[in-house]
């Protein structure tokens, strides 16, 4: 979901830039609801405002937006997910959903290459301080997420308070 | 019968109270709809997470329309899915009205700076517990990997590598262990 955001929103209609996805993703994390609808509802207004528009129209745009994104799942949960339920011994229903977790597998990390630029990182000849910071802080949350599943809520406070530090002091 | 409000209520909390994204939302969509309500058994809310996890779209919105349906139609969908979204919509937008004041701040862009290496390597980071999940095998392990180059280097749409995959699958399926099932 993230990756099919990220590739419309982002790189083919410009309503955002990877920096404003990459904000929106991590208050997502901090915030109530799924990310999916987060991110589709801040993308929503904020295309709106970015084109210019007033915030009332923005709302709107925010509400089109989180509507949009749930409108073909929502039929396609009630009509394919039925026949789905109803079949899920059938063997080519399985090998077609086995194939699709390992394809997904490489959309999430499409996802996560994608989002290695220099708007998240930071650049050598800019800054080098952000670059290696931000590989640091890249490698510690990995292994901190992968090996000890520290909270992604606890990962994204610590590294906004290590930003504010650094950066602003 | 369940009632439609008892089910935009059940739901709204469920939205509401979660921090963290659709999976952190399982502990409590298990509280309320099996042990508080006994609206679903505990086998039947697996069968149905793994649907909707397979299914696309939204986890936690997969699993309200379903189990929203299930228990009152059509109806029943729409209201928890509403409920369960609401919350999270409008605090989304109240802060997405406040980031536009505070954007460029000099601190609000510090916190941000830290922030976005950890957001990829919390994107990044359930890919390989992923690929267990999933079976990873050496001689799978090109599926994967060929669908984030396509996507990553060669610009193709997510969209297009989900549905070869579904095509692929099901002829795989069809012919290729079919052949092997009757043989």
């Amino acid at each position: 979901m993230l990756a099919l955001i990220q590739n419309e929103v982002v790189e083919k209609n410009g309503w955002m830039t990877s920096a404003e996805f990459t904000d929106i993703v991590a208050t997502s994390q901090i915030t109530p609801g799924p990310i999916g609808i987060n991110v589709a509802t801040y993308a929503g207004y904020t295309a709106v405002i970015n084109a210019g528009y007033d915030p009332a129209f923005a709302v709107f745009g925010a509400f089109l937006s989180s509507f949009s994104v749930i409108l073909l799942p929502f039929i396609a949960m009630l009509v394919v997910g039925r026949y789905l339920m109803r079949h899920k011994d059938n063997p080519i229903v399985q090998t077609v959903l086995s194939y699709l977790k390992l394809a997904v597998v490489g959309l999430i990390a499409a996802a996560a290459l994608l989002l290695v630029n220099p708007e998240t990182f930071g650049t050598f000849a800019d800054n080098p301080l952000q670059l290696f910071l931000s590989i640091a802080l890249f490698v510690a949350a990995f292994f901190a997420s992968l090996k000890w599943k520290t909270s992604p809520i606890l990962l994204i406070v610590l590294a906004g308070v290590v930003g504010f530090v650094v950066y602003y002091l | 019968m369940v009632s439609i409000w008892q089910l935009f209520w059940s739901f709204f909390k469920i939205g509401t109270f979660t921090i963290g994204g659709g999976y952190a939302m399982i502990p409590l969509m298990e509280k309320e709809l099996v042990d508080r309500h006994g609206w679903l058994t505990a086998e039947e809310f697996m069968e149905i997470l793994a649907l909707s996890q397979t299914m696309p779209g939204i986890f936690a919105a997969n699993m309200a329309t379903y189990v929203g349906w299930r228990l009152r139609g059509i109806l029943g969908a729409v209201a928890s899915v509403i409920g369960n979204i609401l919350m999270p919509i409008l605090i989304i937008l109240a802060l997405a009205m406040g980031l536009h004041y505070v954007q460029g701040s000099p601190v609000v862009e510090a916190i941000f700076k830290g922030v976005r290496p950890v957001v990829v390597a919390l994107i990044a980071a359930p890919v390989f517990r992923m690929a267990k999940t999933a079976n990873i095998t050496r001689y799978n392990f090109w599926i994967p990997v060929v669908a984030a180059l396509l996507i990553w280097l060669l610009d193709v749409s997510p969209i297009w590598v989900i549905v070869a995959t579904v095509i692929g699958g099901f002829l795989y399926g069809k012919f290729v262990e079919g052949k092997e099932a009757t043989s």
